[in-house]
C-alpha cells in the first residue's frame, strides 16, 4: 500500500516538475532567469502577466482562441448527438464503414493537407474567421466525439425509447427532454475531449489565420526577436493556456474516468 | 473556384471510378443484402469488408510493383484486378 | 443490444456527413491531384503520372524519416503503455478528493497546447536555465540536447512520455474501475497471487481500453509535429526529423508539392492500414467479450 503511494507520488512528481518550472519562471525577471539557477524566484514580480493583459494583440489572443474552441464544441455537439443515436440504435447501409471512415480522418498527416486546406476555405470566404478553425477542427473531434457519445448512448436502454413513443413523444421532443438529460455526463465527457484537441492544436490554426482570428498559440512566437527569446513573457503565456484546461477539468473530473474509456466498460 | 484543386483527366476517373464503385454496392445492398460470410480470411466479412480489403490490397500492390520494379504501372493494375476478384469472390 | 435495421437513420447521420466530408473529401482529392502533377505555381502544372510516387518511394531521405518515425512510436509505445498501466494500478481505488485530485494534476500535461509543451521542455532541459539539464550536468552526465543527438532523442522521448502516459494511465484507470468488487474478493479467498490477480483478472478487462490506448497513441505518434519542432528543430542534423516535419519542409519549404503529396498518401495509408489491423481485433475483443458476457449470466 505504502510503495503504491510512494509510487504515484513519485509519478505526479515527474508530471508536476517541469509545469512548476515553467510557473516560477513566469514570476522571474529575465536577468534572473538566465543569470543563475533560483528554484523560487528571488523578485517576484508581476510584470510579464501585466504586459500581456493590457496589450489588446497578447490578449486578443486568448479571446481568439477561446471562441473558436466554443464555437467548435458547439457544432461537434450538435452534429454529433443525432448522429451517434443512429450509431447506437440502428443498423442501416454502410455503419460499419462509416464509423471507420470517420476514424481515418484522425489519421491524416496534416502537414501536407495545410495547402489544400487553406485554398479550400480561401475560396468560401472563411478564411481568417473562428468559424474555419472550428470546421477545420471538426474534423478530429467529431469522429472521436461520436465514439464517446455512442458508448453512453448504447447504455441507455432502448425501452426507454419505445415507451416514449408509446406516451406520444415526437423523436424531437423525446430527445431534447427525455433522452439529453439522461446522458449528461457523457455529453460533459464529449465537450471536454473536443475542447481537449480543438485547444491543443497549433498547426491548422496557425495556417488558416492571419489577423483578426490569431490564436494565442502563434501570437507566443513573438516573443522570440532578434535581441533573444524574451523567457519570461513566453513562460507567462504558457502557463495562461493551461488554466482553460484546468478550469475544464475541474467540472468533469467526476466523469473523467467513464469518459476516459469512451464510455465503453 | 475549383482550379486551385487542380484537376487532371485521370484523377477524375480514378475518383468517379470509385464513387462508382461505392454506388454500385450501396444499390445491391439495398436490393439483395448480403450476410457475412467466412472466406480464406481470418475473419467474417460483408461484402463491404471484403471491398475495402481489396481496394486496401491493391493500394499497396501498386505501391510495391512501383518501389521495387520498374515495370509498367498497367502490370501492377492488372495483378490487382486478379486480386480484387478473388477476395470479393473467395475472401 | 438488439439493433433494429433501418436506413432512414441516414437521415440522423446527415449533418455530420456533410460537415466531416466537406473538411475531408476535397483536401483529400486535392493532394490526390498534387501527387501526379509537377506544380510550379497556381496555373502551371504538368501531368507526370507515377513519376513521384516511383521517385519518393527510392529516396533516402524520406526512408530515413520512415524508419525514425518507426523507432520513435514503438519505441514511446513500449514505454507509455506498461508505465501507463502501472500508474493506473497505484490509484487509489475509493472515490473522494484525494482521488479527483489525482486525476486531474494526470489530466494536466494533456490540457497544455503542444506548442507550449514543446517549450515547457525546452526550458526545462537547457543546461544553463532548465532544472532537468542542470540537474543531468550536475550529476555528472554530458548533457546537452541541441548538440548531441542521442540527448535529443532522449529529450523528445521523455516529453512525449510526460505528455501521453496520462492519457493511457486514464484510459486504464477507467478500465479498472468497471471491474466489480465480487472478483477482488474471490481473488482473496483462493489466496490469488498478486500477478494472478492482475494477469486473470485485470488483464483481461484491460483489453479493450488497451487497444483504444495503443490506436490513439500510435495515429497521434505517428503525426508528431508541434512538440519536436519547437523543443529541437529537428535537429541535432536530422536526428529528430520526423515524418510530419520532412513532408512540411517539403511543401511549404521547398514547395515540392508533388512529391510531398505522393508521400503523405504513402503514409496515409500505411497507417490506415495499421489502425485497421488494430481495430479489427478491437471488435473482435468487443464480440468475445459479450459472448463471454452472455455465456455467464
Amino acid at each position: 500500500m505504502i510503495k503504491k503511494r510512494l509510487g504515484l507520488l513519485a509519478y505526479i512528481l515527474f508530471v508536476l516538475l517541469p509545469i512548476y518550472w515553467l510557473i516560477i519562471m513566469s514570476f522571474k525577471t529575465n536577468e534572473e532567469i538566465l543569470g543563475s539557477l533560483t528554484l523560487w524566484p528571488a523578485n517576484f514580480t508581476f510584470d510579464n502577466y501585466i504586459t500581456i493583459f493590457t496589450d489588446p494583440s497578447w490578449y486578443m489572443g486568448y479571446v481568439n482562441s477561446i471562441t473558436y474552441v466554443a464555437l467548435n464544441m458547439v457544432i461537434t455537439l450538435l452534429v454529433a448527438l443525432p448522429a451517434a443515436y443512429a450509431f447506437s440504435r440502428y443498423k442501416f447501409i454502410g455503419d460499419k464503414h462509416l464509423f471507420f471512415w470517420l476514424l481515418s480522418n484522425r489519421m491524416a498527416p496534416p502537414a501536407v493537407f495545410l495547402l489544400p486546406f487553406f485554398q479550400l476555405y480561401s475560396s468560401v470566404g472563411l478564411f481568417d474567421t473562428h468559424l474555419a478553425v472550428a470546421l477545420a477542427h471538426c474534423l478530429f473531434s467529431i469522429p472521436l466525439a461520436v465514439w464517446i457519445l455512442e458508448g453512453f448512448m448504447s447504455g441507455v436502454p432502448k425501452e426507454i425509447d419505445e415507451t416514449a413513443y408509446i406516451d406520444g413523444y415526437s423523436f424531437g421532443h423525446f430527445f431534447i427532454k427525455i433522452f439529453i438529460p439522461m446522458i449528461r455526463s457523457g455529453i460533459g465527457v464529449t465537450a471536454f475531449f473536443s475542447f481537449m484537441f480543438s485547444w491543443v492544436e497549433l498547426l491548422l490554426a496557425r495556417t488558416l489565420t492571419s489577423v483578426d482570428a490569431k490564436p494565442i498559440s502563434a501570437i507566443m512566437t513573438r516573443t522570440v526577436s532578434a535581441s533573444g527569446i524574451d523567457w519570461g513573457l513566453l513562460a507567462a503565456a504558457g502557463v495562461l493556456t493551461i488554466i482553460p484546461g484546468v478550469l475544464v477539468i475541474w467540472f468533469v473530473r467526476n466523469h473523467v474516468a467513464k469518459g476516459f474509456a469512451l464510455g465503453r466498460v | 473556384m475549383l482550379n486551385w484543386m487542380a484537376w487532371t483527366l485521370p484523377t477524375a476517373i480514378f475518383f468517379a471510378a470509385i464513387a462508382g464503385i461505392l454506388l454500385t454496392m450501396t444499390i445491391l445492398e439495398v436490393y439483395r443484402p448480403c450476410r457475412e460470410r467466412k472466406g480464406f480470411l481470418p475473419l467474417t466479412t460483408t461484402r463491404g469488408d471484403r471491398l475495402f480489403i481489396s481496394l486496401l490490397t491493391s493500394a499497396f500492390i501498386h505501391l510495391t510493383m512501383l518501389g521495387a520494379t520498374d515495370l509498367s504501372i498497367w502490370v501492377a493494375f492488372a495483378i490487382s484486378i486478379v486480386a480484387m476478384t478473388i477476395i470479393l469472390r473467395w475472401g | 443490444m438488439n439493433k433494429v435495421q433501418n436506413n432512414k437513420a441516414w437521415w440522423l447521420i446527415l449533418p455530420m456527413f456533410a460537415l466531416v466530408a466537406f473538411s475531408a473529401i476535397i483536401p483529400l482529392m486535392t493532394v490526390v491531384n498534387y501527387s501526379v502533377q509537377d506544380i510550379f505555381d497556381q496555373n502551371t502544372a504538368y501531368f507526370v503520372g507515377v513519376e513521384w510516387y516511383q521517385e519518393v518511394l527510392r529516396n533516402e531521405r524520406l526512408h530515413d524519416s520512415l524508419l525514425r518515425q518507426f523507432i520513435f512510436s514503438f519505441s514511446i509505445l513500449a514505454i507509455e503503455i506498461p508505465l501507463g498501466i502501472l500508474v493506473a494500478l497505484m490509484m487509489p481505488k475509493t472515490a473522494g478528493w484525494k482521488t479527483s485530485l489525482t486525476l486531474i494534476l494526470l489530466a494536466l500535461p494533456l490540457l497544455i497546447p503542444w506548442n507550449v509543451v514543446g517549450t515547457i521542455w525546452q526550458v526545462f532541459a537547457r543546461g544553463d536555465i532548465g532544472l532537468f539539464g542542470w540537474a543531468m550536468n550536475a550529476l555528472g552526465f554530458e548533457y546537452n540536447y541541441t548538440a548531441n543527438a542521442i540527448d535529443a532523442w532522449l529529450t523528445v522521448v521523455l516529453m512525449d512520455v510526460w505528455h501521453w502516459t496520462p492519457l493511457v494511465a486514464l484510459l486504464c484507470y477507467s478500465g479498472l474501475r468497471a471491474i466489480p468488487d465480487a472478483y477482488y474478493q474471490a481473488a482473496k479467498i483462493d489466496r490469488a497471487s498478486r500477478w494472478a490477480v492482475f494477469r486473470y483478472i485485470q488483464f483481461p478487462r484491460l483489453k479493450a481500453v488497451l487497444i483504444i490506448a495503443v490506436l490513439l497513441r500510435f495515429m497521434d505518434s505517428f503525426m508528431i509535429y508541434t512538440e519536436p519542432f519547437v523543443l529541437t528543430g529537428g535537429g541535432p542534423g536530422n536526428a529528430t526529423t520526423f515524418l510530419s516535419q520532412t513532408l512540411t519542409q517539403m511543401a511549404i519549404g521547398q514547395f515540392d508539392l508533388g512529391p510531398a503529396a505522393a508521400f503523405s498518401l504513402i503514409y496515409f495509408l500505411i497507417v490506415l492500414l495499421v489502425s485497421w489491423l488494430f481495430f479489427t481485433s478491437l471488435s473482435l475483443t468487443d464480440k468475445d467479450q459479450l459472448k463471454q458476457g452472455s455465456a455467464s449470466s
